[in-house]
């Protein structure tokens, strides 16, 4: 492999809390990302994937570990990622059209045209007439429609998501994958792609990581998934390779589940 | 639109309500409507309730022949300057110590201490700093309406969502404009969430120093009427005051719907 868009190297992640109680969340996890590639990382809930991303962004120190972007090692926050996060975090003082002009802003950019660029993206995104409407004046797939025009307008070389479709309901959600991979393919960058849906990780991903049930999780599997482009989310998990690489991925994936939820009802 | 009726009943009971307290009134201090049941004389009630036909003349008296204007103008000056300084003064104090823990948690103490102070004791030390005119009246203001923003632009500044925070930064921006972008429009919510607030206390502070001495402004108006007895004038002056402290109060609610658009409020759906 050339040189990695982004690579986590032995990360180790260990939360001390207060009261002193030590929480090793992530324990020798390796991650390399190609340039251009779609990777996927899978795993039960509270596994530690939203760590991990955090970790590559730079927003988290890990307690062991290098991270490298671009044969760079990370000092402070990534400034080659973009980063969509699980929960809301558009600004809710401004319009749609402002939140995505915000990044160029914060860059100087001259503003007519960042404007011009942001109602660009917007309709790219579909939201041609919401610029000018407020965060609480639109849907929640909406609102991940904006952020995602936030991230991608400053052209990242990597994207970093978070669950980023969790919230959705299974229609917009399959609406947002294919118009996130149509975006991808015009224009390809380095994405990791955090979900705990396998099959929505099978069908946009070059590559799917499993990671094992938390405390000290750490891929269990890679699988690289050899299903034909450009993919439409629904047709796709119709395809018998499709059931093949979601039987073979789910027998690795099963037995981290059901300790997760084991330990879960243990709590 | 079904609320819209009981709505205006409830507009015809208070409009009611009030007449039946104004005629309980005038019937009660009227030297001639009734016998004195309480006073051995039937003028002291007058004397000391005043008359509400009296009153209302008064104030007709006022604003017809002009003289309340210039009082008005002054008190109104005293509570803008007052509002404006003391917000500005609480949203940078605000801001420096939410975002410096080392010298809130130094100041800590003193802040608390000069927030339980009665700062209406302030008043005669103001004017003796700052003397009788305005500036005395606008610095008890300050010191009233600093607190309730600092404190409120403290809250705001701590409850700034992690996420949006970390999201900005990841877009690029500096500390100082995540102060600009976040921070103060944070914060500012919060500041005008207290809106009313601050500038009802911007007035009090206004009308509570042109009592305590001044040449000028409605409290001085007051004061006066106290020293020669004429009970009507100082009813009238209270009821220039009340009215005066409901329009700000509704250039507050005006000024808020304009201002913070971007929150979600209750019932934004057309009615049919
Ligand atoms: N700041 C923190 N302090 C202590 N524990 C944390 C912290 N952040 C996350 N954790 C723990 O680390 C584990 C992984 O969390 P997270 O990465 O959010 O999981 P996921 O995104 O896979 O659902 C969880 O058990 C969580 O409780
Ligand atoms: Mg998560």
């Amino acid at each position: 492999m050339a040189v990695a868009a982004l690579a986590l190297e032995d990360i180790t992640v260990t939360f001390v809390s207060q009261d002193g109680a030590r929480y090793t969340a992530l324990r020798n996890t390796t991650l390399r990302i190609a340039p251009g590639e779609f990777v996927s990382v899978v795993g039960p809930t509270g596994c530690g994937k939203s760590t991990l991303l955090n970790v590559a962004v730079g927003l988290l120190q890990p307690s062991a570990g290098r991270i490298r972007v671009f044969d760079e090692p990370l000092a402070g926050l990534n400034r080659k990622a973009g980063y969509l996060f699980q929960t809301e975090a558009l600004m809710p003082w401004r319009t749609a059209l402002q939140n995505v002009t915000a990044g160029l802003e914060f860059r100087k950019t001259d503003p007519s045209q960042a404007a011009r660029q942001a109602g660009n993206w917007l309709q790219r995104v579909g939201l041609g007439g919401f610029g000018e409407r407020y965060p609480h004046q639109l849907s929640g797939g909406m609102r991940k429609r904006v952020a995602l025009a936030q991230t991608l307008i400053l052209d990242p070389q990597i994207i970093l998501m978070d669950e980023p479709f969790s919230a959705l309901d299974i229609q917009t959600r399959q609406l947002m994958e294919n118009e996130l991979l149509e975006l991808w393919s015009a224009n390809r960058k380095s994405v990791v792609f955090i979900t705990h849906d396998l099959e929505e990780a099978i069908s946009l991903s070059d590559r799917v990581v499993v990671l094992s049930a938390g405390p000290e999780a750490h891929p269990i599997g890679e699988f690289d998934i050899d299903l034909p482009r450009p993919r439409d989310v629904a047709e796709i998990r119709l395809a018998p390779r499709f059931i093949e690489l979601h039987t073979l991925i789910w027998r690795a994936m099963k037995n981290e589940v059901l300790k997760s939820y084991a330990r879960q009802q243990k709590q | 639109m079904p609320g819209s009726r009981s709505n205006r009943a409830l507009r015809f009971w208070q409009a009611v309500l009030f007449l039946a307290f104004l005629a309980f009134w005038h019937v009660a201090t009227s030297p001639t409507l009734l016998p004195a049941f309480y006073f051995d004389n039937p003028h002291k009630a007058a004397f000391f309730f005043g008359e509400p036909l009296k009153v209302l003349a008064r104030t007709w008296d006022w604003f017809s022949s002009g003289t309340i204007y210039p009082h008005l103008w002054v008190t109104l000056l005293e509570t803008m300057l007052a509002f404006v300084i003391g917000t500005a003064l609480g949203l940078a104090v605000g801001l420096w110590l939410a975002l410096s823990p080392t010298s809130s948690a130094l100041l800590d103490p003193y802040i608390k201490a000069l927030n339980s102070m009665p700062r209406v004791i302030l008043a005669p030390i103001f004017g003796v700093w700052f003397g009788l005119d305005i500036a005395s009246k606008v610095a008890l203001g300050v010191t009233l309406v600093f607190f309730i923003v600092f404190f409120n632009v403290y809250q705001g500044v701590r409850e700034v969502s992690y996420t949006v925070l970390a999201n900005a930064r990841i877009l690029g921006a500096s500390e100082r404009q995540l102060l600009r972008h976040v921070y103060v429009p944070s914060a500012m919510s919060w500041v005008f969430a207290s809106l009313h607030n601050s500038v009802g206390l911007a007035f009090v502070g206004a009308v509570v120093g042109e009592y305590l001495g001044s040449s000028r402004g409605v409290g001085y108006l007051i004061l006066q009427a106290e020293g020669t007895f004429d009970i009507n004038s100082v009813f009238a002056g209270i009821l220039v005051l009340t009215a005066f402290a409901l329009l700000l109060d509704w250039a507050v609610s005006f000024a808020e719907r304009r201002l913070l658009v971007w929150q979600p409020r209750g019932g934004e759906t057309e009615k049919m």
